[in-house]
């Protein structure tokens, strides 16, 4: 079956920061364009107007007061973390 | 067989002095050595841990003693979470207590074991967990449900009195519907979400599934409240919910949507559901056809913000902070999507690229304000519902449960299995799955959920009529 919408797939993997191998690509942009396909029942309906509901209870800025209370130790917030050095996440090399 | 009875009788035999906590945890952990290798609903469980919570249990306390199972994605101080993914199966230990186990804790129930579910809670079969399979307890070669398959196959097949499940599309009813447990979902922002791993953000809510709608009373009152760590909280008052219990449901008028009660339900389902009606209307309640237009909206919809806000929630496994690094990558980019695309499941990728696709740039207000819109719509047709009737009423599933392997290939066909469950959390609304009935398929009886949705924060009311029923039948 030809497809409806025209994904592409590499560019949205890239945004999605997920490496794809080329049978997930055919295959993941193959049953997007079909779950897409169905999701175009939304465009059936007139919704001009109509106010977009991000939380179905209201939701409102919440600030608390501006007080030091307990939070992790360096050590516990580290204690994850797959490589650690210094007391600090490592990551890969990003200055040359 | 202390793993089948229920909290409230448990509480009854501590008080009396019968028993002690630590006789519980032994008898679940018994049966969860008895039967989990073939039911598979525990991904771990430490003994030793849960019997040094139950010897220093304050008994006085509401559910002081009871040990409760847990979801795996639910944050406990010094065990696993894995989420059911690869991405958190090694090297993750949970550095705190989530907001839900922390009131748990505080009214004396023991955190026991880790339960089974679809990778990130994406499933309705449990089939999408990277570290197992989890078997209906009624008909092993059958799913269990899902997300929160493991709870509910733990609390059908007695290896746990009851548990905690999260719900974002249907995740803690249909499961309790296809398994033959009491599963609720309470009012979005009734329970904190502080140290659930998040899967939709304005959809995810916690709730407890358990072998009756008392101890799912009964667990409410101490589950819900005001969390400060949780934006979303509601800072409302909490009824004794177990009031409800045992109040006639004489006058009160029940909604059937005319939109819910059509072709593509199973016949057997539709059968329980009829004689449910019936057996609801002998006990004095009025039952009302109703509309709710926008029905037709609602998986697609779910289908746009579901994965739109879990491409963005899921956007923190990066192999830096915690989770899975890749040892392949090279630079920090390679670092980022290899690390994600050996450590995320195929339900899991398959959602973030449909979820990133909604919201990129051309594609965000045809897809996501335009889901957005839907919601309004959908939100706006259970508000006018009820304002003519207490509660609406509906198959929890249209099938009983499938075999193993029986939808694997088709997402789109399971995803539209949810169509009764996904536009309760559309509308942030509290609703229950109760077992009402059995249906017969080669020679087994699966079980078949109810599903009663009440008004927000009246979950009194939906705990009122599914005791009433539960007690009817």
């Amino acid at each position: 079956m030809p497809a409806v919408h025209q994904i592409d797939i590499h560019h949205v993997a890239t945004l999605a920061r997920l490496t794809l191998s080329e049978d997930e690509a055919v295959r993941y942009a193959a049953q997007l364009d079909g779950i897409l396909t169905y999701i175009d029942t939304l465009t059936r309906y007139n919704l001009d107007g109509v106010e977009p509901t991000a939380h179905a209870m209201p939701v409102y800025d919440v600030l608390r007061a501006d007080e030091v209370r307990p939070g992790f130790t360096q050590d516990q917030a580290l204690s994850n973390a797959p490589k650690r050095t210094a007391d600090q996440f490592q990551i890969s090399k990003v200055i040359e | 067989m202390l793993a089948s009875s229920t909290i409230t009788a448990l509480r009854q035999q501590i008080t009396a002095g019968d028993i002690t906590p630590r006789d519980i945890v032994l008898d679940v952990a018994k049966s969860i050595d008895a039967r989990n290798t073939e039911i598979g609903a525990y991904l771990s469980w430490d003994v030793e841990s849960a019997l040094a919570a139950a010897d220093r249990a304050d008994i006085k306390k509401p559910l002081g003693g009871i040990p409760i199972g847990v979801k795996d994605n639910m944050n406990v101080t010094g065990q696993p979470c894995t989420c059911g993914s690869r991405i958190l199966a090694e090297n993750y230990t949970a550095p705190y207590d989530a907001g839900a186990i922390q009131r748990l804790r505080s009214a004396g129930a023991i955190p026991f074991g880790r339960l089974n579910m679809d990778e990130f809670a994406m499933g309705s079969s449990t089939e999408n967990s990277a570290l197992g399979v989890t078997r209906n307890p009624r008909d092993i070669t059958r799913v269990p449900g899902g997300s929160s398959g493991g709870s509910a196959a733990a609390v059908a097949g007695d290896l746990a009195i009851a548990a905690l499940g999260s719900d974002t599309g249907g995740s803690i009813r249909q499961p309790a519907s296809l398994c033959g447990c009491v599963g609720i979902k309470p009012t979005y922002g009734r329970v904190s979400r502080y140290g659930l791993v998040a899967f939709a953000s304005s959809l995810d809510q916690i709730g407890p599934l358990t072998k009756t709608v008392e101890d799912a009373a009964l667990m409410l009152n101490h589950l819900c409240g005001y969390d400060a760590h949780d934006s979303t909280s509601l800072n409302v008052d909490v009824p004794d919910f177990t009031a409800a219990i045992g109040q006639d449901i004489k006058g009160l008028r029940i909604g059937l949507p005319k939109e819910y009660y059509i072709s593509g339900i199973h016949a057997g389902v539709s059968a329980s559901i009829q004689a449910a009606i019936k057996q609801l209307e002998s006990l004095g309640a009025i039952i009302e056809e109703i509309s709710l237009p926008h029905t037709e909206l609602g998986v697609a919809t779910y289908y746009v913000l579901a994965p739109a806000e879990a491409s963005a929630n899921l956007a923190r496994f990066d192999g830096v902070r915690y989770g899975h690094r890749s040892g392949r990558a090279g630079d920090l980019m390679e670092h980022y999507t290899q690390s994600r695309a050996e450590g995320f499941g195929p339900e899991v990728k398959r959602r973030i690229l449909l979820g990133t696709y909604v919201l990129s740039s051309g594609y965000y207000d045809a897809y996501y304000i335009r889901a957005q819109k839907a919601r309004t719509l959908i939100r706006n047709d259970f508000t006018e519902a009820f304002k003519h009737i207490d509660v609406i009423l509906s198959p929890t599933s249209p099938t009983p449960a499938h075999k193993l392997g029986e939808m694997k290939d088709n997402p789109l066909a399971a995803y539209l299995e949810d169509v009764f469950t996904i536009p309760v959390n559309l509308a942030g609304l509290p609703g229950i799955s109760v077992p009402c009935g059995n249906i017969e398929v080669d020679g087994i009886a699966l079980p078949i959920g109810l599903q009663i949705i009440g008004k927000a924060l009246d979950e009194s009311t939906v705990l009122r009529v599914a005791h009433a029923f539960e007690q009817s039948r």
